[in-house]
């Protein structure tokens, strides 16, 4: 009996508290994960348009940043669909939706865009790393006493080399050529990405929260905007770890010079590096808040003077029921407070970290508050529903929908990096220039 | 084999597998089985007629095996108290599946409600269930095609195909959508599909005691719901949406949602 009664449970039961009026069948069907979908699309879009700044605008002051964000970004990148996956019902039917797309959907599309942005991706580390990759190469093969991780190396560097060993002036200035052209057809491709994460949102007509053309503007800024803080936080993050690393000997901190054995980067120039970096990109972080906020607030402001008639059940959702996560954790702590921070003059490093950490925050409620704000009223406008995040699991379902679902999908793209930096360096530093 | 004659065979191969592929199109089982120029399945609801009494519901639960615990349900009637001053109060306890018995109203964590008689202006129940639209919503945002509209008018979904993203619940203005709490994927009023492509009637029209509920062929002007639609004022739900719903109401009121 209770086997059959734990099994009645509907998909969104557990996690729906609902009040007044609400039809039958309607829970908060989409939940952290699908909160976490376009947050990670968004980190992985802005962190590859960072990097892009640096490779096709010549901004050569973010030249040490460009080359993480791009290897960061790439860690990302199948992060951003994990979430879809563990959201899915039926997980191992999801390769439907490449094998028959159904083209009037607009996830239909998810697969064909996402491949040419990872392709567009690889392609450029291949390109940025083609001379590292090849010295590498001839490197661990003269070398005698190779350690284990070397050993393993050796013929990973030979696969993605792909044979392509020539590293004359004329082929590494093709490459250059190469890698401008890639970034920038990716930035097009990157906002295509998340413009497209938004328009998933926006053309679902029969959500009036969700429903406007302006979605997909005002997602493509807040990814930029999530991504260069992201970019910011972990790279003074990482930079902090292989300061303290770099001084004590710990190499199994600095996956990198594991693998490459030793780096060369004393502690002084990693703080004058981190330093000039993180400013200078928090600079281009002011440029699209503004962008973002202004048109957060226009979308706001236009629904309030149409007053259509959902707006009666928005304007009780936006100013009452979650008032707390919109105008307080979303635009006070996560937009204005971060602003003034970034504006100040004087603007020391670790302003500049708190004030990302605080953008990050932001962006993450201002995805919340539109995938669950967008579910916190009724189709009838006459009822209200609550999302309680599962904090403690007690079957799959509430974990994946659930605080371990989120971590889950937050702390994998650190993992995934932590070895793609072995076989990719991020914080590698050289003097040319391009 | 020489080049000439490898292309040779090549062109003929080709050739013949497509002439084959295009052979399949003759037997298309849409086009043999259900493109009936003459049929479009269309439902009308009388809620004057309509108590409350949740026979539909349960035969619904039942015919489309849908667990009678889980709190989803493809058929529901939800009850409307509209008072003296204008209030409305609506409620709709597990879908109706037990019948309305008390003249308490579940207004969820809001807790039971009643509403004094004297202040009552009127009250009614509107049975509601999937409006198998012309332009159905659900169909369009579906990923992979699983949910899919019959060539008589009828809004499927495919469990086999289903990878169930949840994005045709978002996209169902009606909200007659769900997960099925068994084989995970959406599920939603079929109009009985499996009934009246038989000849039969759908089992929530057959449970109805008092006639509020009725499937007919739009298309037969003979059809006693063709003609009801014809010649009676009938409306509805959410027209804004240009979904072009297929389930008409008789006593439509501007209070139901």
């Amino acid at each position: 009996m209770v086997e059959q009664v734990a099994q009645m449970v509907v998909h969104g039961e557990a996690w729906t508290i609902k009040d007044l009026f609400v039809l039958p069948n309607e829970y908060v069907y989409w939940s952290i994960q699908i909160v976490l979908y376009p947050y990670m699309t968004g980190l992985v879009a802005g962190a590859f348009v960072l990097s892009s700044l640096y490779h096709v605008f010549n901004v050569e002051k973010l030249k040490e940043i460009a080359r993480y964000a791009l290897v960061f970004s790439f860690a990302l990148l199948p992060v951003a669909m994990m979430p879809l996956m563990l959201h899915l019902m039926q997980p191992f039917r999801g390769i439907n939706v490449l094998m028959t797309p159904h083209f009037t959907s607009a996830i239909s599309a998810f697969g064909i865009v996402f491949m040419t942005y990872a392709f567009i991706v690889a392609a450029e580390i291949w390109f940025v790393y083609r001379k590292f990759i090849v010295e590498s190469i001839y490197r661990l093969t003269e070398k005698q006493d190779c350690t284990r991780l070397e050993r393993l190396l050796l013929p990973i560097y030979k696969v993605i080399s792909l044979g392509a060993m020539d590293i004359s002036d004329k082929a590494l200035n093709s490459d250059h050529k190469a890698i401008k052209f890639l970034a920038a057809l990716g930035i097009p491709v990157a906002c295509f990405l998340h413009g497209y994460a938004g328009f998933i949102f926006g053309s679902v007509k029969a959500n009036a929260l969700w429903m406007t053309p302006l979605m997909p503007v005002i997602f493509i800024c807040s990814a930029v905007v999530s991504g260069i803080a992201l970019c910011i936080v972990s790279y003074y993050l990482f930079m902090e770890i292989r300061k303290w690393a770099a001084k004590r000997g710990k190499n199994w901190l600095l996956p990198d010079a594991l693998a490459q054995g030793g780096t060369a980067i004393p502690v002084e120039q990693l703080r004058s590096i981190q330093e000039h970096e993180v400013k200078i990109t928090s600079k281009y972080l002011l440029i699209f808040m503004t962008a973002a906020l202004t048109l957060e607030i226009l979308d706001m402001i236009f629904r309030g003077y149409t007053a259509v008639k959902s707006w009666d059940a928005l304007r009780m959702v936006i100013y009452e029921h979650d008032f707390m996560k919109i105008f307080v954790y979303q635009y006070g702590i996560g937009n204005f407070l971060p602003f003034l921070m970034l504006l100040l003059p004087g603007l020391t490093t670790r302003r500049a970290v708190i004030a990302s950490s605080l953008v990050l925050f932001g962006v993450f409620m201002m995805r919340w508050n539109v995938v669950i704000g967008g579910q916190a009223f009724s189709l009838t406008f006459a009822g209200f529903m609550e999302y309680s995040m599962p904090i403690i699991p007690h079957d799959i379902e509430t974990f994946k929908e659930g605080l371990g679902g989120m971590l889950s999908v937050i702390v994998t793209p650190f993992i995934i990096f932590y070895f793609l930096n072995m076989i990719f360096p991020a914080f590698m530093t050289d003097n040319e220039s391009h | 084999m020489k080049r000439r004659d490898f292309l040779k065979n090549t062109a003929v191969f080709v050739a013949g597998a497509s002439v084959s592929v295009a052979a399949l199109d003759f037997i298309d089982p849409k086009e043999l089985l259900a493109a009936n120029p003459e049929l479009k399945w269309g439902f009308l609801v009388d809620t004057y007629k309509c108590v409350g009494c949740g026979f539909c519901v349960k035969a619904c639960k039942t015919e489309s095996d849908i667990p009678f615990e889980a709190n989803v349900t493809r058929t529901w009637v939800e009850r409307y108290v509209i008072k003296r001053d204008g209030d409305v109060v609506m409620d709709c306890p597990k879908g109706a599946r037990d019948g309305y018995t008390t003249k308490l109203l579940d207004e969820n964590r809001s807790g039971m409600v009643e509403v004094p008689d004297e202040e009552i202006a009127q009250a009614f129940f509107v049975p509601k269930l999937c409006n198998h639209c012309t332009t159905p919503a659900c169909v369009q945002v579906c990923p992979v095609g699983a949910t899919y509209q019959t060539a008589d008018g009828v809004v499927l979904v495919d469990w086999t195909w289903c990878i169930g993203c949840g994005y045709c619940i978002m996209g169902c203005p009606y909200g007659v959508r769900f997960f099925h709490p068994v084989e995970r994927v959406a599920d939603k009023c079929t109009f009985c599909y499996h009934r009246i492509s038989k000849g039969g009637n759908t089992a929530c029209a057959q449970a109805c005691p008092f006639g509020a509920r009725q499937i007919g062929n739009l298309k037969d002007p003979n059809d006693p719901v063709a003609q009801a639609i014809m010649t009676q004022r009938v409306g509805i739900l959410r027209d804004e949406y240009g979904t072009k719903p297929n389930v008409y109401y008789i006593g439509l009121n501007k209070e139901v949602r």
